[in-house]
C-alpha cells in the first residue's frame, strides 16, 4: 500500500506498513530501494520518515524510513562509506556543523520534529547525546572534562550538586573507581578504553534521552571494547542507544535490532537474531556472510 | 691562470669524474661473464668520483686564498731593510699599504723611495708564484683524486654510504655556520659592551633614571655631561611595545577565531591573504603613515579634546605597531586554532554547546599555549622594531607612561648613537652596544619562553 507524503507519519500508517513488511517507494530517488524487514516498532522513541542527506550535490542518505525503539540498542552496519555515520548524525543535528550538507525529511524524538522550525539545536544536543569514533576528551581535568555539559546548561546549583553529577555519571560509565583519585589530572592522560568511557560520562552527564554511538570500540583493544559493550548493555536501562560499528559481532552482542545500510540505502532493518540468522535481503546475507564490505 | 679558470676547470673535471665513475661502474658489471653485483647504483660511483674529484681541491683553493695575503706580507716585511722593519707597528703597516698601494699599481702612491718601489716588485712576483703554485696544486690534486678513486672503484666499494656520509657533513656544516654566525654576532656585541661597562657602571646603566648620551669632547666643554641610565629608554620601548599589543592582541586574536571558526570558505580565501598582506608592507611605510597620518591626528584629537599631546607620540607609534602586527598574531594563532582537532569540537557540539561556548571553553583553552606562544613572539617583534618609532615616537628620553608624551625606544637610540661619523673609543657610541646587549638578552629570553611554551602545546597532541 502507498504511503502518501504529509501522511507517513500518522501511526496507523506505519503498523499498515510494518504489516506489509515493505516500505512502498513513491517519489524517491534514482537509486531508492525498498526496505526489508521491520523498520517500524510500536511506541517508538525515534521517527525517521524519508530521510534524505545531501553533500552538495552528492545524495548520500536515499529515502530512509525507521524507528529507533524505546530503552533498545539499535545498531547499525554496512560496509564503508554506505551512509550509516551520515545517517547517525543527522539523528542529533551534527551535519549542521557541515558546510553544504543538507537533509530533508522529518525525523522526530517522541513528538517533536527535530528539523522543525522552532527547535533550537542547542539543547536538542543534550537531549540526543553523541559518542565518537576516536575517544575525545578535552584538555582539561577528568573532572572538568564530566563538568562541561552540566555546566553549560546550568543543570548543578553549586559546588556539591555538580560533585554529585560527576560522581554519579562516572559510577554509572563504571569508570569511578579507577580515576576517583585523580579527578584533577587531564582526561587526556587515561587510556584509550579509559578516555573513551570518560566520553560516555560526559555524554550521560547531561542526562539525554537516546545516546549515538559512532563505533565507539573501533581505537579500542579487545578488552576496553568488552569493558564498554557491558557498558551499553547497562546504560539500555536508562537511555535509548543507537550505535554504528563495523564489527558484526558487537552488533550482535550488544544490539536487540539492526540495521543494514548500502551505498545510502536503508536495506533491511529486524530484531538483531532474526537479520543475523535468517535475512530477508540478499544484500543483508551477502554482507554478513562475508561476501563484501 | 685566474681563479675563475682555474674554478671552471676543477668543475669540469668534476662532471668528467661523475660521468667516468658511472660509466666504468655499468661497465664492471655488465662486462660478459662478470657475475658480480654492484653494492650501489652506478650513479653514486659516479658521485663519489665527482665529490673526491671536487671537494678538495675547492677547499685547498679557499684556504690559499685565505693565507696567501699575511704570508705574502710576511715575506715582503722580512725583505725590508732593517730600519724600516724597526718601525712601530702602525707605521710599519702604513708602509706595508704604501707597498700594496705600489703593488697594485695605484698611481698616486708612485713611490719616491727606491725600497718601497723594490719591495712592491717583490711582492708582484711573490703573487705571480703563488697563483702559478695554487692552480698547479689544485690541478694536481683533482686529477690525482680522480685516479686514485678510479683505481680502487670496485663492486665492493660502499659508494652510497660514503655519499650519504658527505652529504651529511656538508648538512652539518651548513647548520653550525648559521650557529657560529649568531655566536659571533652576540660576542662582538658583548665585547663593545664590556668596554662601555669599563666607563659607565653596570648598575649605573641598567638603574639609572636619567639618559643623555653627550660626551665632552674637550675637557673646558660646557653642558655635556654624559648620563646612561638605560631605564628611561627602555620604559619608553615598553610603553610603545604594551600599546602595540593592546591594538595587536585582541584585533588579531579575534580576526583569528572569526576566520578559522566563522567565515565560510570564500570569505577565509579573501580575507586571510588580505590579512597578511599587512605583514608584507614594508616598516618605513607604516612609520611615514604614523609619522605624517596617525600622529597628526591624534595631535589634533587631544587639542580638540583640551589635550596637551606632543605631535611625536608614543600612542602614535603603538597604534601603527600594533597594526604591523596583527598579521603576526592573527596567523599564528589561527595556525594553533586550526590544529585544534576537529573531535574537540564535535565532542562540544555533541554535548549541546553553542559555537561560541565551544570556542571559549574548549577551542580556546586547547590553543591557549601556541596563542601565548605567538603573542611572546609579536612582543619580541615589536620591541626590536625600529623604524616606525624613529619616525614617530621621538628622541627625548622621558621618563614618563603616559602615551601622548613623546617617548624614546632602544631601536632608536641605538639607531641616532650610530648613524654618522662616530668615534668608536668613546662611551657615547659604545653605549648603542650596551643597550643592544639588553635588548637582545630580553628579546632572547621572550623568544625561548616562547618556543618553550609552543613544544609544550605540540606535544599536547602528537
Amino acid at each position: 500500500m502507498g504511503m502518501p507524503a504529509g501522511t507517513g507519519l500518522d501511526p496507523d500508517d506505519d503498523v499498515a506498513v510494518v504489516d506489509q513488511g515493505f516500505r512502498a517507494g513513491m517519489s524517491s530517488g534514482p537509486e531508492a530501494r525498498k526496505t526489508a524487514g521491520e523498520p517500524f516498532t510500536e511506541n517508538p522513541r525515534m521517527k525517521c520518515r524519508k530521510v534524505n542527506v545531501f553533500y552538495g550535490d552528492k545524495h548520500a542518505i536515499i529515502d530512509v524510513s525507521i524507528d529507533i525503539g524505546r530503552n533498545q540498542v539499535l545498531s547499525m552496519i554496512g560496509p564503508s562509506g554506505c551512509g550509516k555515520s551520515t545517517f547517525l548524525r543527522c539523528l542529533n543535528r551534527m551535519n549542521d556543523t557541515i558546510e553544504g550538507c543538507r537533509v530533508t525529511g522529518t525525523i522526530k524524538l517522541d513528538e517533536m520534529d527535530i528539523y522543525g522550525r522552532e527547535v533550537d539545536v542547542v539543547p536538542l544536543r543534550a537531549q540526543i547525546g553523541m559518542v565518537f569514533q576516536k575517544p575525545n576528551p578535552f584538555p582539561k581535568s577528568v573532572f572538568d572534562n564530566v563538568a562541561y555539559g552540566p555546566k553549560i546548561h546550568g543543570l548543578a546549583r553549586n559546588r556539591s550538586e555538580l560533585e554529585e553529577i560527576v560522581e554519579t555519571s562516572l559510577r554509572r560509565a563504571g569508570l569511578w573507581k579507577e580515576v576517583k583519585d585523580r579527578l584533577s589530572q587531564p582526561g587526556t592522560g587515561l587510556s584509550g578504553g579509559q578516555q573513551q568511557r570518560l566520553c560516555i560520562a560526559r555524554a550521560i552527564a547531561v542526562t539525554p534521552e537516546v545516546i549515538l554511538m559512532d563505533e565507539p570500540c573501533s581505537a579500542l583493544d579487545p578488552i576496553a571494547t568488552a569493558k564498554i559493550e557491558d557498558l551499553i548493555d547497562e546504560l539500555r536501562e536508562r537511555f535509548t542507544i543507537v550505535i554504528v560499528t563495523h564489527s558484526m559481532q558487537q552488533a550482535s552482542r550488544v544490539s536487540q535490532r539492526t540495521a543494514y545500510f548500502h551505498l545510502g540505502n536503508l536495506i533491511e532493518v529486524g530484531p538483531t537474531e532474526f537479520v543475523f540468522t535468517t535475512p530477508r535481503h540478499r544484500l543483508t546475507e551477502d554482507y554478513i556472510t562475508g561476501r563484501f564490505g | 691562470m685566474t681563479t675563475y679558470i682555474l674554478l671552471i676547470t676543477v668543475v669540469v673535471l668534476s662532471i668528467s669524474g661523475f660521468l667516468i665513475g658511472r660509466y666504468r661502474a655499468s661497465a664492471m658489471c655488465e662486462a660478459p661473464g662478470a657475475s658480480v653485483k654492484l653494492h650501489s647504483r652506478p650513479s653514486y660511483y659516479g658521485l663519489l668520483t665527482a665529490m673526491w674529484c671536487g671537494v678538495p681541491a675547492l677547499i685547498v683553493a679557499v684556504l690559499w686564498h685565505g693565507l696567501e695575503p699575511a704570508i705574502i706580507d710576511h715575506l715582503v716585511l722580512s725583505d725590508l731593510p732593517p730600519e724600516i722593519r724597526s718601525l712601530p707597528e702602525n707605521r710599519l703597516s702604513l708602509v706595508l699599504n704604501d707597498i700594496k698601494n705600489q703593488a697594485a699599481g695605484v698611481m698616486f702612491s708612485e713611490s719616491r723611495d727606491p725600497v718601497i718601489r723594490e719591495a712592491a716588485d717583490h711582492c708582484v712576483r711573490l703573487r705571480a708564484i703563488s697563483r702559478m703554485a695554487m692552480s698547479v696544486v689544485i690541478l694536481s690534486l683533482s686529477i690525482i683524486a680522480l685516479v686514485a678513486v678510479q683505481k680502487r672503484l670496485s663492486p665492493e666499494m660502499r659508494a652510497r654510504n660514503h655519499v650519504e656520509r658527505f652529504i651529511r657533513c656538508v648538512l652539518v656544516v651548513c647548520s653550525t655556520l648559521a650557529i657560529f654566525t649568531t655566536v659571533g654576532i652576540v660576542l662582538s656585541i658583548l665585547f663593545e659592551a664590556m668596554r662601555f661597562f669599563k666607563a659607565v657602571p653596570v648598575t649605573e646603566f641598567l638603574f639609572g633614571l636619567k639618559w643623555s648620551p653627550q660626551m665632552a669632547i674637550r675637557a673646558d666643554q660646557v653642558g655635556a655631561s654624559g648620563a646612561f641610565g638605560a631605564v628611561p629608554v627602555f620604559v619608553g620601548t615598553m610603553l610603545v611595545s604594551a600599546i602595540a599589543m593592546f591594538v595587536a592582541v585582541p584585533i588579531g586574536l579575534m580576526s583569528a577565531i572569526y576566520l578559522s571558526e566563522y567565515a565560510g570558505s570564500a570569505v577565509r580565501t579573501v580575507a586571510k591573504p588580505v590579512l597578511e598582506l599587512l605583514a608584507g608592507i614594508p616598516t618605513v611605510v607604516y612609520g611615514f603613515f604614523a609619522a605624517l597620518t596617525v600622529a597628526p591626528f591624534i595631535r589634533d584629537m587631544g587639542t580638540m579634546a583640551g589635550l596637551d599631546v606632543s605631535s611625536e607620540s608614543a600612542l602614535a607609534a603603538g597604534l601603527v605597531m600594533g597594526i604591523m602586527i596583527i598579521p603576526f598574531v592573527s596567523s599564528l594563532s589561527d595556525d594553533v586554532i586550526n590544529a585544534v582537532p576537529q573531535d574537540m569540537r564535535d565532542g562540544s557540539y555533541g554535548l549541546g554547546a553553542t559555537k561560541s561556548e565551544t570556542i571559549k571553553y574548549v577551542v580556546i583553552p586547547a590553543a591557549l599555549p601556541g596563542i601565548v606562544g605567538g603573542i611572546l613572539l609579536a612582543i619580541s617583534r615589536a620591541i626590536g622594531e625600529t623604524m616606525i618609532v624613529v619616525m614617530a615616537a621621538g628622541l627625548s628620553a622621558n621618563l614618563t607612561v603616559n602615551p601622548l608624551k613623546a617617548v624614546t625606544t632602544v631601536t632608536v637610540q641605538i639607531v641616532t648613537l650610530l648613524v654618522g661619523d662616530q668615534e668608536f673609543d668613546s662611551p657615547k657610541t659604545l653605549a648603542a652596544f650596551a643597550l643592544a646587549l639588553l635588548l637582545f638578552i630580553v628579546t632572547l629570553l621572550l623568544n625561548i619562553i616562547a618556543l618553550y611554551i609552543v613544544r609544550r602545546y605540540r606535544e599536547q597532541y602528537e
